[in-house]
């Protein structure tokens, strides 16, 4: 079992999760964060060009099981691309994941992702 | 009582004529009135109700009448930023403060275009075969410095208040093509719209030598915008949303309105704000004033009551924005008729709306169209609903009046027939010229945003701002 996180740009995660659902990994958590990478964001306050450091990005946690690693992954990846790719498209995570538990029936493991 | 605002043009034509009698001997300008057309003499007994006018040297302002109507310059008005909220709660988040500036910039563009030629368009005599007016006088109301009107107001109060119309009209359009129109697209759209659409309607419907004005024995009942402000910005509104197509992602995709909270409020200051709409309509601090606000009051309530009665049957759950639709559906329909119904023809104008604005949403959702805010199905369906049904709720006075008019009978058919002839006449005009002006802009500036800056949201993409500061931690 595998936990994907992805940080991707608010704009794409229509086309992310549309992709996703079509690829049948249609449980997956979503938050709005903001973040820092390389990329920067001008805004204008009154008439002064501002570039904030925290820009607002799409935080997506999804569980899976191994099989399902590859295809998630690319799928975020083919979709969460603007164009052929820009700065600030975003970066998935990869990390191990020792447990996994259903609240409601207690079931355990691969079969409750 | 016809459309007030038409009145009060006459009134004003009539009160030159009275001022050239003036020069006669007083005593004979009683019996030089009788020389006139009966119509003409009810018209003047009507417009000057109290009798004040006649011995008068000149006409001053009545300090009751116009602080009334300055009063519902600001409740108009008022009405945009109800608007903004209104529409801007609807929408996503990352689109609120595109949306709201949709309806501040129909303010700001209008605000400039109106004084300097919409008033002339609208309300100067009419010119090309009465398909608009045009006073030079008018043009940025120089001419209107001194002037007080028959009714007893001030011309420049007249001018703003219907001023305030022509700023909220266009604004209304904007809820069919919410999240996904360029915003300098928009703006020329609305400013080529007030002047090519609304201005002619509103001469057509408003301007006493307007041709739907003189329809029939007492003209086409429109007393407060019904065809002009409702009818033409929902036709548009539909129109737009067909032409522009859906949103990215529509119907499939759920999309939220991001704060109830605020369109609920938006819906508060509308029905706040409609009261200077229509009981401000009459030009006048009267019975006709008391009368329009009663039924505008009335017909909001049960427009609400009924949409909340039907989404309990259907839903089993009453919701905050179907209370909100039926408020605006229910005076959406009283405003062409606030001044020809009584209250049991506003609780039945306000429920027919609520009905029929139900279904025309029912009817879009089968149908798959993408009018995001439902502009055409409240105002186009609500104003066409109530320019038309008002006809079965006239007051007797009124139907008496145009048969003694129309020299013996005057039907509620007959009259249906002038009205469903303004509903026709406006639906054509503004869904033909709008369809041109909506092709012209798309192929010149551009009015449909790519798919990267709609999917980023207005907020950013138009704007460069973001409407909520809760998701930058900075």
């Amino acid at each position: 079992m595998k936990l994907i996180t992805a940080i991707i740009q608010p704009d794409r995660l229509d086309h992310v999760r549309e992709a996703l659902i079509q690829a049948d990994i249609t449980r997956i958590t979503v938050s709005r964060v903001t973040g820092h990478g390389r990329q920067e964001d001008i805004e204008i306050y009154r008439g002064q060009r501002i570039a904030p450091n925290l820009i607002p990005k799409v935080r997506l946690d999804i569980a899976v099981n191994d099989e399902f690693v590859n295809i998630t992954v690319d799928t975020i990846i083919e979709k969460a691309k603007h164009g052929t790719g820009e700065v600030g498209d975003g970066k998935i995570f990869i990390t191990p994941l020792e447990e996994c538990i259903r609240i409601r029936t207690r079931e355990k493991g691969g079969k409750a992702i | 009582m016809t459309s007030p605002c038409l009145r009060l043009k006459k009134s004003l034509q009539l009160c030159v004529i009275i001022k050239k009698l003036r020069l006669i001997n007083q005593l004979t300008i009683g019996i030089m009135l009788k020389k006139f057309s009966f119509p003409l003499l009810l018209l003047a007994a009507a417009v000057l109700t109290g009798g004040t006018a006649w011995g008068a040297e000149e006409v001053v302002t009545d300090s009751g009448t116009t602080s009334w109507m300055l009063t519902s310059t600001a409740l108009v008005l008022l009405m945009v930023p109800g608007l903004a909220m209104f529409y801007g709660g609807l929408v996503r988040t990352k689109n609120v403060i595109g949306t709201m500036m949709h309806s501040f910039a129909a303010m700001v563009i209008i605000g400039v275009l109106w004084p300097t030629l919409g008033y002339a368009l609208s309300f100067g005599p009419g010119i090309l075969g009465g398909l608009v007016g045009w006073d030079s006088k008018y043009f940025l109301l120089q001419g209107i410095d001194d002037t007080i009107m028959s009714t007893h107001i001030p011309e420049y109060v007249f001018a703003m208040f219907q001023g305030k119309f022509a700023i909220i009209t266009p604004a209304l359009i904007a809820g069919a093509f919410a999240e996904r129109v360029n915003f300098k697209g928009y703006a020329i759209f609305i400013a080529l719209w007030s002047i090519i659409v609304y201005s002619p309607i509103c001469h057509w419907v408003w301007a006493s030598d307007g041709f739907l004005f003189n329809l029939g024995p007492k003209g086409a009942i429109d007393f407060a915008g019904g065809t002009v402000v409702h009818i033409s910005s929902g036709v548009t509104a539909l129109v737009a949303a067909l032409y522009l197509g859906a949103r990215r992602g529509y119907p499939k995709n759920v999309m939220h309105p991001n704060n109830l909270v605020m369109t609920l409020m938006g819906a508060g200051l509308l029905w706040v704000g409609w009261f200077g709409f229509n009981a401000g309509s009459s030009i006048a601090s009267n019975l006709d004033t008391a009368r329009a606000l009663t039924v505008t009051q009335i017909a909001a309530a049960a427009g609400a009551f009924t949409w909340m009665v039907i989404e309990m049957f259907q839903h089993g759950k009453a919701t905050s924005l179907g209370v909100a639709s039926g408020i605006l559906a229910g005076l959406v329909a009283i405003t062409p008729a606030a001044g020809v119904v009584q209250p049991v023809g506003a609780l039945a104008l306000g429920a027919l709306a609520a009905i029929f604005c139900y279904l025309a949403i029912m009817l879009k959702n089968r149908l798959g169209y993408d009018d995001s805010l439902d502009a055409f199905g409240v105002h186009g369906v609500g104003g066409i609903v109530g320019a038309l049904a008002l006809t079965f709720f006239i007051r007797p006075s009124w139907m008496a009046d145009a048969a003694a008019l129309a020299g013996g009978s005057w039907t509620v058919w007959q009259q249906l027939g002038v009205q469903a002839t303004a509903v026709g006449i406006t639906i054509a005009y503004a869904s033909v010229i709008s369809l041109i002006l909506l092709f012209l802009v798309e192929k010149t500036v551009g009015l449909r945003i790519s798919e990267d800056e709609e999917m980023s949201g207005l907020d950013h993409s138009m704007h460069g701002e973001q409407g909520y500061g809760l998701i930058n931690l900075n």
